[in-house]
């Protein structure tokens, strides 16, 4: 089932290594989390002019109909490099969700500024109250002529204090946890009653809680169809889980090399680390753990592109075993670095908190474990 | 769960706990005492039980302990570890202390001994150092005898909190062509000696507990050698096995896992699908932590009875340690989309932080647990030290 990637998504991968490596070392990164606005426009704009941004959206919306495995190639190498702007935010939720419920118009309006890497987007779906569940929504949105007039809370969006737009679920109708009556608007981050109070991640991003005091905003900028916003999040969220996953095993991958390389290198008393047979059989866990991650990801990532029937599922599934996976290898990674491990000059605490963060956005392993299995 | 006290016990058990709700100062009550005190703060409770005589409950009469018996102690260290207060600094305390007063001579004593009681002088530890880590006989940094000096040369690491420290007792090695164990000195080195450079090293957690020391042709009197030269093995392992003893850290846990439930009960309702998988994890945590409380009991009540515990410091290093980490790991989960979040250092900053309260210290707890099974002995060193020690392998 191992993936063979077309020339085109060779060449893609190998664009994205080299840029990757030349220009966005460690040190680099170091240096664009340490800035004020915590991301690299610059390197933004290169991301753009390598296509990345245009790379999983079809051509009839003018991408260059990569899809999800497009997808899953950027995050990879992304996940490999901690890279930190917002490309999933932008493309792969907010992109995901105008191609996939927007209208003709909508798609027409948004996506070229997405695709040329002119705007950048993110989804605020979240509330203090709803964990991970779509369905909990107590952000209102009423109808007023042609406008919808929004009030209410959204959480721990990361992304917003950098985002042009955002996407925000709010009820149109029903009870606060009923499925039906949640609907997707779109808000210039700029709107008047849009307060946002902004704080910095595990992972070296930004992120902000949102307080939404009657927000007015036009009818035509609902996204999908009234109501039914929540079967547009879970489709945004198996494309998520599998960009997620993606990016997990590029940087499960580096753990591993980097503590394989320094269990070589690093010796206590007179011989290397990676002889002491209960460090080999932890790193012989890691690689099984690691290997077993790429399957599934490439699995998943497979069945989106192929739209089988039963991706929802599959997804659930992806993110608790990966999830699980991961948070073993990054614990183990620290724990054999020793002392190295938890300080912030080296990398590997780096991809541990990396890891945290994906292991809690779109729900944490232990819920998707339970997801999977009521859907068995 | 309790020991089974006589009257006298029960009594002291009742002061010990009312001079705890009426003198811990409210102001060391923030949301991580580990890293959001100043020095001066840290300091304030360990003068009031210098002032109550209770500073050092393992010290002899002589130097100043309160002569507990083993149980007063151990009531001593559960109520103030169940009460949350912050343990006064171990490295001067718990670990130099009992050195100097077991293998230091009569001026050493004499000049150190009060300065540690008082709190006057903060000690910071220099065994590791960044090619020594587990294996600590393999120390580099050099001392070289000078007239009536040394002069030392060498880098320590991961010294915790030497960024108030006075004093550094230091690992080093006084004979390069003896085996390693056998060519390493005990050495007293005053902070402020030219030559003392502290660098901080911050922690993925953001937080500064830890740092490097340089020492460049540091001169330090020949009078700051504790015991013999070149004995300095002998001592240095009496003090780990002080420093071990201490992890079981069943207050600790014991607090953060009532924090957890609280936590569980008010975020997660009991239609999430993550509700069951938390009652059972912490009913398992649980467990984990009332089987090494009874084990902590089971062997106070043998060393009362003048049986040698062996290395039941590694057993409770290795449990107490992987509990706390798994409390943590588990608050961090309970607060679900909030642990994105993490506080900033300084925390004085007074920046932003979203969610409740309580959820605040979640990340960075979860963050900086991961130290405590490299720490003080990796957990693997501790389970090669059962498996030869106990088990004869």
């Amino acid at each position: 089932m191992d993936i063979q990637l077309t020339e085109e998504q060779e060449l893609l991968r190998s664009s994205i290594q080299r840029f990757l490596r030349e220009q966005y070392g460690f040190d680099e990164r170091r240096k664009i989390v340490a800035t004020d606005e915590g991301w690299s426009r610059k390197h933004w704009s290169a991301f753009a002019e390598l296509g990345l941004c245009a790379a999983p959206f079809r051509e009839s919306s003018g991408g260059l109909g990569g899809g999800s495995l497009a997808t899953m190639i950027v995050m990879q190498e992304f996940g490999r490099n901690l890279v930190v702007e917002p490309y999933f935010e932008t493309v792969v939720l907010a992109g995901g969700l105008i191609e996939e419920a927007g209208s003709p118009e909508q798609r027409q309006a948004f996506l070229p500024d997405i695709m040329d890497g002119s705007a950048i987007w993110t989804l605020a779906w979240a509330e203090g109250k709803s964990r991970y569940d779509f369905n909990n929504v107590v952000t209102t949105a009423r109808r007023e002529g042609d406008h919808f007039v929004l009030s209410g809370s959204k959480a721990a969006v990361i992304g917003a204090p950098w985002a042009d737009r955002l996407i925000v679920s709010a009820r149109t109708s029903g009870d606060p946890r009923d499925r039906a009556g949640v609907s997707l608007f779109v808000l210039d981050r700029h709107s008047p009653n849009l307060h946002l109070q902004s704080f910095k991640t595990i992972d070296g991003r930004r992120a902000a809680e949102l307080t939404l005091g009657d927000v007015r905003v036009l009818a035509s900028q609902m996204l999908g169809a009234e109501g039914e916003g929540v079967a547009a999040l879970e489709a945004c969220r198996d494309r998520a889980i599998a960009a997620l996953c993606a990016e997990a095993v590029g940087a499960m991958s580096m753990l591993n090399s980097t503590t394989l390389e320094y269990s070589k290198t690093r010796k206590q008393f007179g011989t290397a680390l990676g002889t002491f047979q209960v460090l080999q059989h932890r790193m012989v866990d890691m690689f099984v753990a690691l290997e077993e991650s790429v399957s599934l990801m490439q699995h998943l990532n497979l069945s989106l592109a192929a739209r089988e029937p039963n991706g929802s599922k599959l997804a659930s599934g992806a993110k608790s075993k990966v999830g699980y996976a991961a948070r073993f290898v990054a614990e183990q990674a620290v724990q054999l670095h020793g002392g190295m491990g938890m300080s912030d000059e080296l990398d590997v605490g780096h991809y541990f908190k990396r890891i945290s963060s994906i292991n809690i956005q779109f729900g944490d392993p232990a819920y998707h474990l339970m997801r999977y299995a009521q859907q068995s | 769960m309790e020991l089974n006290l006589s009257s006298e016990e029960a009594a002291f058990q009742d002061e010990v706990r009312a001079f705890i709700a009426a003198n811990y100062p409210a102001e060391m009550r923030v949301p991580n005492p580990e890293t959001d005190l100043s020095k001066e703060q840290m300091l304030l409770w360990h003068r009031i039980l210098h002032q109550k005589g209770w500073i050092a409950p393992l010290w002899p009469k002589e130097y100043g302990g309160p002569g507990w018996s083993i149980t007063q102690r151990f009531i001593f260290e559960q109520e103030t570890s169940r009460a949350g207060t912050l343990p006064p600094l171990a490295f001067s305390v718990t670990m130099v202390g009992p050195v100097i007063y077991t293998f230091g001579n009569d001026a050493q004593k004499q000049k150190f001994l009060p300065r540690i009681l008082s709190g006057e002088d903060w000690w910071c530890q220099g065994y590791s150092e960044p090619g020594s880590g587990s294996d600590l006989a393999s120390v580099r940094t050099k001392a070289v005898r000078d007239g009536d000096h040394y002069i030392v040369n060498g880098h320590k690491t991961w010294t915790t909190l030497a960024q108030h420290a006075d004093w550094i007792f230091c690992l080093v090695r006084t004979d390069p062509s003896a085996k390693p164990q056998a060519g390493i000195s005990f050495l007293l080195i005053d902070m402020k000696s030219p030559g003392v450079t502290v660098r901080p090293i911050i922690t993925i957690d953001g937080s500064h507990e830890v740092n490097d020391v340089f020492l460049e042709d540091v001169r330090v009197p020949a009078e700051n050698l504790i015991g013999k030269e070149n004995k300095g093995w002998t001592y240095a392992k009496f003090l780990l096995g002080n420093e071990r003893t201490s992890m079981a850290g069943i207050g600790r846990s014991t607090r953060y896992l009532k924090r957890l439930k609280h936590i569980v009960k008010t975020e997660v309702g009991e239609d999430d699908p993550n509700f069951g998988e938390f009652i059972k994890e912490i009913a398992r945590v649980e467990l984990d932590v009332l089987a090494l409380e009874a084990t902590e009991l089971r062997i106070v009540a043998q060393m009362s009875r003048g049986i040698d515990p062996g290395p039941a410091a590694s057993l409770f290093k290795i449990r107490g340690t992987e509990i706390f980490q798994r409390i943590t790991d588990l608050t961090h989960q309970a607060i679900g989309n909030y642990g994105l979040a993490i506080r900033e250092h300084p925390v004085s900053g007074n920046r932003f932080m979203p969610g409740p309260d309580y959820g605040h210290t979640a990340t960075e707890k979860y963050l900086n647990s991961r130290k405590l099974s490299i720490y003080g002995g990796s957990n693997e060193i501790q389970r090669n030290i059962i498996a030869k020690a106990v088990l004869g392998l």
